[in-house]
């Protein structure tokens, strides 16, 4: 009976939703001189820039990322305080992988180059698709990878928290940086250079590059807290 | 791309994005267990973030980075300002899930059970 008005309901939401798109269409291109052209334009004018997700995301909502940021951080703080253990509660690892040897010796191989490819794609942010969450979230499933399959890999939580805090405290004052040329919070105050270059877009590879530590550390330490998690 | 696919595509995009939402939604609903109930939720998120790319679709787009010698080709850019949403959007989802999964696991050092009947003062 409950399952019957759950199925009618979605129905008729999915009714509603379905009848909403079909009038919406597909690939029209809606706002004639919205905001998307201006990005695009600005994107290749102002900042250099080759790929505008990220100078959107860095630059024009920029505030956003910080905010952005801010939650991740007061998600892995929640869980942390969510899961917390008294000093003499905890121990050795509670999930346990049986790992054979050839994984061993496997993540030993791969761990580097998940992590070369990790920095790779936050410090290629402006130029190629990636950037920092997507390059801090590959470091982390190498550091997910040597801890299950080692049992005695560790980390340490106090090189975690710095990092963590150095790139957010760093995010911020580029940010504040911006005032000095009498300009906004995280303006681009440096110099663009040229387009498609590494060097190049001003501070959007510096504060992405930020992220990128910043997302790795707090996904490693999150993986951490959770793989030490007792009954 | 021909047309023929872009038909398909301009139906299966949105009917896809639709379904995904609505199972979640199903199986947030009916199911008992907790661990399904945020499952459910993940697939709701994965089908609004497909919603929202599919909304910035042009025809013939191509994806909104200026390669080397393609540096004019804004006009036939899809709308990029989605995707960076989009973006947000996955990243927000992951710590939700992150919390929720934190709070199951709190649950259920409490009351050794994760179906959400067995779960007495939950009940109303």
């Amino acid at each position: 009976m409950k399952k019957f008005i759950v199925i009618l309901m979605l129905a008729a939401l999915g009714f509603y939703l379905g009848q909403t798109f079909y009038e919406l269409g597909f690939g029209n291109a809606r706002f004639e001189h919205g905001v998307k052209d201006s990005y695009l334009e600005k994107t290749v004018s102002d900042l250099h820039v080759a790929n505008t997700v990220t100078s959107i995301v860095v630059n024009f909502r920029g505030f956003d990322t910080l905010g952005e940021v801010t939650v991740l951080f007061l998600a892995v703080t929640a869980l942390g305080g969510i899961l917390y253990k008294k000093r003499h509660q905890t121990g050795a690892r509670s999930v346990l992988f049986s790992s054979s040897s050839i994984v061993r010796s496997g993540s030993k191989l791969l761990f580097p180059a998940i992590i070369l490819l990790g920095v790779y794609v936050f410090v290629h942010g402006h130029l190629s698709p990636g950037g920092g969450f997507q390059g801090g979230t590959i470091v982390a499933t190498g550091f997910l990878l040597m801890l299950l399959a080692y049992k005695d890999f560790s980390v340490s939580h106090n090189v975690l928290s710095f990092v963590e805090s150095f790139a957010g405290i760093f995010f911020v004052l580029f940010g504040l940086a911006g005032f000095i040329g009498g300009g906004t919070f995280l303006e681009n105050f440096m110099p663009v250079g040229t387009m498609n270059d590494l060097f190049s877009g001003g501070i959007i590879p510096i504060v992405y590059i930020l992220v990128g530590f910043k997302v790795a550390a707090e996904l490693t330490g999150l993986i951490y807290t959770v793989l030490h998690e007792k009954d | 791309m021909d047309d023929k696919l872009f038909e398909i595509m301009q139906f299966g995009i949105y009917t896809a994005s639709i379904l995904l939402i609505l199972i979640g939604l199903y199986a947030a609903l009916t199911k008992k267990s907790l661990i399904k109930i945020i499952i459910g939720l993940s697939i709701v998120d994965a089908g609004i973030h497909l919603m929202l790319v599919a909304i910035g679709y042009v025809k013939m787009g191509t994806a909104p980075i200026f390669s080397p010698g393609f540096e004019d080709a804004a006009a036939k850019m899809v709308d990029p300002v989605p995707q960076a949403l989009v973006l947000t959007a996955i990243v927000i989802g992951f710590a939700v899930t992150a919390v929720a999964l934190s709070l199951v696991i709190r649950l259920y050092r409490h009351h050794h059970t994760l179906e959400i009947d067995e779960i007495k003062n939950l009940k109303w």
